[in-house]
C-alpha cells in the first residue's frame, strides 16, 4: 500500500479485505460451536484449532492463517469482484488479542475453570462475529485506549515532574 | 446449555452494539470537549502544522486502524477541493497528552476547526465525504 503515512509495526504485504471477511465469518461458526460443545474433547479441538490459527495469522500476517489460504485456493477464483487490497497490521493485530482469547480459554480448560473457558471465548466470539457482519476493527477500538493506559502509568511513575498540560483536562481525568 | 444460552446472549448483544455502531459511527457532531471546555482550540503547536486560512481537518490516527486510511483519502481529497481548508494527520500514539486532553478514544477520530482553531464538529469513526462538506459549510 503506498498511502502509508507514519510508522508502522508491519510492512508486510497488503491482504485482501475480501478475504478478512471470509475468515471472520469461519471464525465466527467455528467460536460458536466451541462455546456450545466446550467443555467436551470436541469443543477443546476446535478451541485448539482456532487457537493456532489466531497464532498463525498473528505471528505470520492473515494470509498464513489456514482459512486464508481456503480463501485463496478455492474462494477468490471463483469471484467476480476485485481484490480490495488493506494494510496487513489491523487485522494481525485483530487476530493477536484473539490469540490472547483462546489461550485464556484454553487456560481455563487446563485449569478446570469453566468459567474462564465461557467468557474468553465469548468475548472472542462478539469481536469475531462483529467483524464478520459489521466489518468491526478491533485495532480502533482497542490500540488507543491500551497507548493511553500505558502513557498514564508511565507519567505516574516520572515522580519528579508530571507532564506538562498543554490543554486543560476533561471529565476529570487526572494526570 | 451454559454455553448455547451464552451464544444466544452473546449474537443479541454484538447485533444489537453493531446495529447502534453502523448508525452513530463518522456522525459529525458537535464537539463535546468544546462545550466542556470553554473555547478550546487548537494551534499550530498541538497539531504540528499550521491551521487552515478557513478551518482544519484533523485526524487522529493509528496504525492498527484500517478506516483510518479511507478516511485519509476523502479528508485530504475535501481539503483540495475547497480552497483555505487543510488537512492534517496526527499520530495518535505519538501525541498522547493531546489525545487525552482531547478525550479521543478510539481512532479515526476527526476534529473540524474553525480558522481561529477552535474546535467545531467531531466524528467518532470514519466520516462520510457528503457530512464533511455539510459541517464545512455551515462555518465557512
Amino acid at each position: 500500500m503506498p498511502d502509508l503515512e507514519f510508522r508502522s509495526p508491519d510492512s508486510g504485504t497488503a491482504v485482501d479485505a475480501r478475504g478478512l471477511r471470509f475468515a471472520a465469518v469461519l471464525t465466527t461458526g467455528v467460536l460458536a460451536a466451541a462455546l456450545v460443545t466446550v467443555p467436551s474433547p470436541v469443543g477443546v479441538g476446535l478451541l485448539v484449532a482456532q487457537t493456532i490459527g489466531f497464532a498463525l495469522a498473528a505471528a505470520f500476517g492473515a494470509r498464513a492463517n489456514p482459512y486464508g489460504l481456503l480463501f485463496r485456493r478455492a474462494i477468490a477464483p471463483r469471484l467476480a469482484s476485485r481484490p480490495r487490497p488493506e494494510h496487513p497490521a489491523p487485522p494481525r493485530f485483530a487476530q493477536a488479542v484473539g490469540l490472547v482469547f483462546g489461550l485464556t480459554a484454553l487456560a481455563g480448560v487446563a485449569l478446570g475453570s469453566v468459567t474462564v473457558t465461557y467468557l474468553a471465548i465469548a468475548a472472542a466470539l462478539a469481536a469475531a462475529f462483529l467483524n464478520a457482519a459489521f466489518g468491526f476493527c478491533l485495532g480502533c477500538e482497542l490500540y488507543l485506549r491500551a497507548a493511553r493506559l500505558r502513557h498514564r502509568s508511565a507519567a505516574r511513575t516520572r515522580t519528579e515532574q508530571p507532564p506538562p498540560l498543554r490543554r486543560p483536562h476533561i471529565e476529570g481525568e487526572t494526570a | 446449555m451454559t454455553g448455547m444460552v451464552l451464544l444466544g446472549v452473546v449474537l443479541l448483544l454484538a447485533a444489537g452494539f453493531g446495529l447502534w455502531r453502523v448508525r452513530t459511527d463518522g456522525r459529525l457532531r458537535p464537539d463535546p470537549a468544546a462545550e466542556a471546555v470553554d473555547g478550546q482550540t487548537l494551534g499550530p503547536a498541538d497539531i504540528g502544522a499550521a491551521l487552515g486560512e478557513r478551518a482544519t481537518l484533523v485526524q487522529f490516527s493509528t496504525a492498527f486502524c484500517a478506516p483510518c486510511r479511507s478516511t485519509r483519502v476523502v479528508l485530504r481529497d475535501v481539503a483540495e477541493r475547497i480552497p483555505g481548508v487543510r488537512y492534517v494527520d496526527v499520530d495518535a500514539e505519538a501525541h498522547l497528552d493531546l489525545v487525552r486532553a482531547l478525550d479521543v478514544r478510539r481512532t479515526p477520530t476527526v476534529l473540524v476547526l474553525d480558522e481561529t482553531g477552535r474546535v467545531r464538529r467531531r466524528a467518532v469513526g470514519a466520516p462520510r465525504r457528503a457530512d464533511v462538506i455539510a459541517a464545512l459549510g455551515e462555518f465557512l
